[in-house]
């Protein structure tokens, strides 16, 4: 057998301390990493559950108060579910967009040749490299520009807003894609070509098929993207009926004082959790999204 | 010739279908129905040059998916159309932008100043007539003003529009009723306003100049503050178009429109005539100022050095600890392995921006659950993580490591699982102990794997805006001495943001862009060579 088990076994023979020597320690180092990973979160859950929900919350669940989730969804002031559906929706036509449209530049560089096509690549990084908050200028003036001639895409909609972080997410997304693309075999679509598929069927039959873990791993990293912008959404909405959860629950932190810190951390945590569970959900796939790039 | 051949290949593979072709005439047909509508509205509102462009881009996009072959424009024009509008097309403003004074001060075309000066600056003519008025609504739809005037007992009418509706008195034999006093209480063909309807009239009678004389700017007006009083006004600066210059009625002072710096400025002492300029291009100035200028080389010296440590160590710190945490945990052993995995994970998967918050709750000086319940032996000695320099940054560092830590452990734990065992077997049937097996084997395929991350992560710390607004905003801002406001955990980016949309100051878009353009040839040159130096290590190892 391999050396591991037979350590395992010696470990076994040798009692608690050898135990604790090969394997014990680690538990300790994993609960210390456990405590520092899940502090914050466990400090907005019980604020989110205490009835004075302010910020001097010192000794954690001690009460189960859920008047702060029943306060936030039923407010008018602070209109969440709205903010929740406009945020599921903005992040969800950017991720599933964002995601398709790379894959259709991915493809072309990955598997066609074409003059400029380095060239092309290069760009698509050194793009990235600008700091995007700087070009917020240029993204206002732009959308502005559109609101003069067709209001319907322009400032103040999600169409517009669409569009802007579509831009902004081609780049990394075009490239990620790119090294996953790369990681199937050319032998594959040679061979369905001689087959007689065309590029379109060897596109989405083949290569988006077996890639398609991946699309759903980068496709949910877009959407958490979206999902917490602050800054965009906030100079492209400017009534709280079209606000986003991360402009909107801002406001609720606008006097740290007042009940509203308990308020943002049930919104906080109603916010969190479907993304958190899907997160850790898709923990293996995530991991290949995030290294495949490099690998490919 | 070679790449042509494969091309062609790759699409004479087989025929299209039937129903690919459809969804595709379809889709195309859609675009083009959007853009048409588009093109109309342009047309409508006479912008003939933006309706040529758009008209020119729509025809290549349809002959790109109508013609035979071409196949990568196909599947690029979505993406490149995209990235054009909004990133290169942003870039290449913010460039342009930085050889401009474009900001609160000079935000559009001279026109637009010179209106703006000439709206702003309004003064009372002094020793003119002052009326009680009523506001009324004559039978063509005009609101005008019919003032009484106190000392004269006289009455007048007039609207906006001085050709229509003329400044003049009117008297009782031009339909004039009044009471006992002379005050009036209705006129022919006009009806009295109440105050409801007066509230109701867009944008409001408040901003409402009734010219008195058919030069508005040359005789003056009358405005109300209040729809009760009103009063006789000019505008402070006469504008002569033919010398561009501006003259202050006040006190006869000229100011001339200096294209240089895009103000209105007195040939005598140099002094510019209100905050309001105009857009012009000033060449390299806004760079110069940059390494020139005393008020932003002092403050700026020591957050490129901060930026540059905060970066650095915000890398080295998450990656040291993923990197400790995943050999650990690499390790079959361990009961519980995917649960200890999945809570290790857990700041990563938590929304950033909320993280932010909730660590300004904890590490609240007074009320934070840090300073009291863990820090709490300490008594009074309690820590001013958002007061004082040293803590703020500890604490800008130690949260970027808690939501940091997470990815360099997940890349970490994935590099290693694709580290063949044979490697380390070999490694240990030689007898090399496991801590030489991480120092030689095992540390330098990660690094070789994992640098163009590490390089990323670098790039991506450099304009961690996110990280330090949220959580600190650039505070603590302990030396009020600066013209430039500048705190103790600004990093460049922040500073820059600062400058470009500041409300204290006024915004000063020209300068930002300098900084960003800066700021990109700087990060970019680090990327490129530290990626050209990884390259070599991968040859290497190879």
């Amino acid at each position: 057998m391999t050396t591991t088990n037979l350590k395992h076994d010696k470990a076994k023979r040798g009692g608690v301390l050898r135990w604790f020597m090969q394997v014990g320690w680690k538990h300790l180092v994993g609960l210390f990493v456990i405590a520092f990973s899940t502090l914050p979160l466990l400090y907005i859950l019980s604020t989110a559950l205490t009835e004075t929900g302010n910020i001097e919350n010192y000794v954690l669940f001690r009460q189960f108060y859920l008047g702060n989730f029943y306060d936030l969804l039923t407010s008018t002031d602070y209109p969440f579910v709205i903010w929740m559906k406009n945020t599921l929706i903005l992040a969800g036509v950017t991720a599933v967009l964002s995601v398709f449209i790379s894959a259709l530049a991915a493809f072309a560089f990955s598997r066609l040749r074409f003059k400029g096509r380095r060239a092309g690549l290069l760009s698509l990084i050194a793009v990235q490299m600008f700091p995007s908050i700087l070009g917020l200028v240029a993204v206002y003036g732009i959308l502005s520009k559109i609101t003069d001639y067709v209001p319907a895409i322009g400032l103040g909609t999600k169409t517009g807003l669409i569009l802007v972080y579509l831009g902004g997410s081609l780049g990394a997304g075009t490239y990620l894609m790119y090294g996953f693309f790369n990681t199937v075999p050319k032998e594959l679509d040679e061979a369905a070509k001689i087959d007689g598929a065309t590029h379109t069927q060897i596109f989405f039959k083949i290569l988006l098929r077996l890639i398609a873990p991946v699309l759903a791993v980068l496709a949910l990293l877009s959407f958490i993207g979206t999902f917490g912008d602050f800054i965009l959404a906030s100079i492209v909405f400017n009534t709280t009926e079209q606000f986003t959860v991360a402009v909107g629950l801002q406001l609720l932190l606008a006097d740290p004082w007042t009940k509203n810190w308990a308020m943002f951390a049930a919104g906080a945590v109603m916010a969190s959790t479907p993304i958190v569970i899907l997160f850790v959900s898709l923990q293996k796939y995530i991991t290949n999204g995030l290294t495949g790039a490099v690998k490919g | 010739m070679r790449t042509r051949a494969k091309n062609f290949e790759l699409h004479s593979g087989g025929t299209p279908s039937l129903r690919g072709t459809l969804a595709k005439i379809f889709i195309l047909g859609m675009v083009d129905a959007g853009v048409v509508f588009v093109l109309l509205i342009l047309i409508g509102k006479e912008k003939y040059g933006l309706t040529i462009f758009f008209g020119l881009v729509t025809l290549v996009v349809n002959w790109i998916y109508l013609r035979r072959g071409g196949l990568p424009a196909k599947y690029l024009t979505p993406g490149v159309l995209l990235l054009l509008a909004f990133q290169v097309y942003v870039v290449i403003f913010s460039g342009y932008i930085s050889f401009t004074n474009y900001g609160d001060s000079h935000n559009g075309t001279y026109a637009e100043a010179l209106d703006a000066i000439q709206q702003a600056a309004v003064e009372p003519i002094e020793g003119a007539a002052e009326y009680e008025i009523r506001v009324v609504r004559s039978d063509d739809g005009a609101v005008q003003f019919l003032g009484f005037d106190l000392n004269t007992t006289k009455t007048y009418i007039g609207g906006e529009s001085y050709s229509k509706h003329p400044w003049r008195e009117i008297t009782s034999a031009d339909g004039l009723i009044t009471d006992e006093s002379g005050y009036p209480t209705a006129f022919k063909g006009v009806t009295f306003l109440t105050d409801d309807e007066i509230t109701e009239i867009d944008p409001g009678v408040t901003t409402m100049k009734i010219p008195l004389g058919p030069d508005l700017k040359k005789d003056g007006f009358i405005a109300t503050a209040d729809a009760f009083f009103a009063q006789q006004n000019r505008f402070s600066f006469t504008y002569d178009e033919k010398t561009r210059v501006m003259t202050r009625v006040s006190d006869n002072k000229e100011f001339i429109a200096d294209e240089t710096v895009g103000y209105f400025k007195s040939a005598e002492d140099g002094e510019l005539l209100s905050g309001i300029g105009w857009q012009v291009r000033v060449g390299w100035s806004n760079y110069q100022k940059i390494f020139t200028d005393k008020d932003l080389r002092g403050p700026l010296g020591g957050i490129l050095i901060w930026t540059f440590f905060f970066a650095f160590a915000s890398v080295f710190s998450t990656f040291v600890a993923g990197l400790a945490l995943a050999l650990v945990f690499n390790d079959q052993r361990i009961r519980g392995l995917r649960i200890y995995r999945a809570i290790f994970i857990l700041p990563y998967a938590f929304p950033a921006f909320l993280s932010a918050y909730v660590w300004r709750g904890l590490l609240n000086t007074e009320n934070g659950f840090i300073n009291n319940t863990i820090l709490g032996f300490m008594g009074d000695n309690k820590i001013q993580w958002f007061e004082q320099q040293g803590a703020a940054r500890a604490a800008v560092l130690l949260v970027n490591l808690w939501l940091g830590f997470p990815y360099m452990f997940l890349i970490c734990t994935g590099a290693l699982q694709a580290i063949p065992n044979d490697l380390t077997e070999a490694a240990s049937i030689d007898g090399a102990s496991p801590w030489k097996i991480i120092k030689f084997i095992k540390l330098p395929l990660l690094l070789v794997a994992l640098a163009p991350l590490l390089i990323a992560s670098f790039a991506y710390n450099f304009n961690n805006f996110g990280a330090i607004y949220l959580l600190t905003g650039g505070g603590p801002f302990l030396d009020p001495t600066l013209k430039v406001e500048a705190g103790a955990t600004d990093i460049l980016i922040t500073f820059v943001y600062r400058i470009a949309f500041s409300r204290s100051v006024g915004a000063d878009y020209g300068l930002a862009s300098a900084f960003s353009v800066l700021i990109f040839l700087l990060i970019g040159s680090i990327s490129y060579f530290s990626f050209k130096r990884t390259r070599g290590l991968e040859e290497r190892a190879q």
